[in-house]
């Protein structure tokens, strides 16, 4: 039911009965390497074009989630699924392998939250059993959409970001053993007149904060309700700028207990690492695998995932618009 | 509320924090670095020329476009060992303004877009980057003759 402005309280909880992510040879390289169920070593993974390997990214990672759900594929009821590429293709063509009824969402990089609440909220109100929720993005195939050629040789600033090359997919069910999605809260579009595409954090961290702020405000929640609040893909400079945002929005929040996802995919020894990882998969695999993995070891109890959009298009910004962001909150919560 | 908290910051306040909190390039070095990396380029042109002139028994003149068409050579063969765009990072200007640039930018243009087949993939989208120095090239180049042939037309050098 709605709770407050915007935000949704699952009565019902739907559990993540499956999850699985899958990688490229970078974040193989990465100190997440271990929380990933299937790791390529090039980025091409067979096929001819990136484009196509950002769809086998998909198709993995989706085939895996059903197969940890111990669900055969005819077992799911809906799939829900956004990525980067014009028209969605990746999950486009990932629902034609799947051939089950799909919803096709686009989020940018707030994807794996806003399927994640969607996917949760079919299940809540009994309209659906099991729903897949699931996400890509490709360095290589996103790079070529949005900006240069990947061997252009432009020096990029400190505050760009890495795609990262990946998908994370949930089977989210009504009962079952495992994390259960507790609430959601979405976000708005956030546009403080931002311009610069190589500083996205920059651009998205108040969309973040607007999220978070709203999600405490509706549930009468505080940061001490969550052992850990985990942004998408901010970066170590929106990183930084949401630390100091929070006191504006009148948010007492630890600094221990706020991460993001950008920040711990890469490692800091990493060669252009820049500010961080971005990108769809980049939430889509921190959570479903490396945060899954500490609830299901015990380390977390209820978490907080604000994935953050930058839902510009190269369009846009060539005719000098802004940036409009959005930021997507899922509470996450695991009672052995 | 909502309304309320819309007016914490506004767009302007924002915009100076983000500044602020932004990273300062580092111009000094990275013109330092240009200066490197673009002389290096240079150097090793100069001595393409002198080994064309020396082996082959080209004049000073004639050896410029064999040198130019080495150093394009050599970039798009760095561009496609996937080297060159790491060169740039560290180099900025420094390799993008030489020749080896705009080869640069045609051939990781041309490697990007081969999926999409020869004509509509890499004939079209080849000058995508390359497309804006030659229109502006020209039309520049245009223009300075103009004023090099006016000043000529009324008396000067």
């Amino acid at each position: 039911m709605k709770q407050g402005s915007q935000s949704w309280v699952f009565t019902n909880c739907p559990v993540i009965v499956g999850a699985a992510v899958v990688g490229g040879p970078r974040e193989a390289r990465g100190p997440l390497a271990e929380d990933f169920d299937l790791l390529h070593d090039d980025l091409l993974f067979g096929e001819k074009t990136f484009e196509k390997a950002e769809k086998k990214l998909l198709e993995e990672a989706c085939e895996l989630a059903v197969q940890k759900a111990k669900l055969q594929k005819q077992d799911i009821e809906f799939f829900i699924g956004g990525d980067l590429l014009n028209q969605i293709i990746s999950s486009t063509f990932t629902g034609r392998t799947l051939s089950v009824p799909y919803l096709g969402v686009f989020g940018a990089c707030s994807t794996s939250m806003e399927s994640l609440a969607l996917g949760a909220l079919i299940i809540d109100s009994r309209f659906g059993g099991n729903v897949l929720c699931g996400t890509a993005s490709h360095y290589a195939a996103v790079e070529k959409q949005y900006r240069y050629p990947t061997e252009y040789g432009s020096q990029k600033p400190d505050t760009a970001q890495w795609t990262v090359t990946g998908a994370g997919a949930v089977v989210l069910g009504p009962t079952g053993a495992g994390p259960r999605v507790v609430s959601a809260t979405i976000g708005k579009i956030v546009d403080m007149g931002l311009k610069d595409p190589f500083n996205m954090g920059a651009a998205m961290a108040p969309a973040a904060v607007d999220t978070i702020a709203a999600h405490f405000q509706d549930l009468a929640a505080s940061p001490s309700d969550y052992d850990l609040i985990i942004t998408g893909d901010l970066g170590r400079y929106g990183h930084q700028l949401t630390l100091e945002l929070f006191p504006k929005y009148h948010i007492d929040m630890p600094e221990e207990k706020y991460v993001d996802c950008g920040m711990m995919i890469y490692s800091r020894e990493q060669p252009m690492r820049f500010a961080g990882g971005s990108g769809c998969a980049c939430s889509a695999v921190v959570v479903f695998g490396h945060i899954l993995n500490r609830m299901r070891r015990g380390e977390l109890k209820k978490v907080l995932i604000v994935a953050t959009g930058a839902l510009l298009s190269p369009l846009s910004y060539q005719q000098k618009e802004s940036i409009p962001c959005i930021a997507h909150a899922v509470a996450i919560e695991y009672t052995v | 509320m909502t309304e309320h908290k819309q007016r914490i910051l506004t767009q302007k306040e924002y915009q100076q924090m983000a500044k602020a909190n932004e990273p300062k390039r580092p111009v000094l070095a990275n013109c330092v670095r240009a200066f490197l990396v673009g002389g290096i380029i240079c150097l090793i042109g100069q001595g393409i020329t002198d080994f064309y002139i020396f082996c082959f028994g080209f004049t000073e003149k004639s050896a410029g476009n064999p040198t130019a068409a080495t150093l394009i050579l050599l970039s798009v063969l760095l561009t496609s060992l996937g080297v060159y765009d790491h060169i740039a990072q560290w180099a900025g200007a420094g390799t993008a303004v030489p020749v080896t640039g705009f080869a640069n930018s045609m051939a990781s243009a041309a490697l990007e877009h081969r999926t999409e087949g020869y004509v509509l993939g890499v004939g079209s989208n080849m000058f995508k980057l390359a497309g804006s120095v030659i229109v502006f090239g020209v039309f520049s180049a245009f223009v300075i003759a103009l004023i090099r042939t006016l000043i000529a037309m009324i008396g000067g050098v």
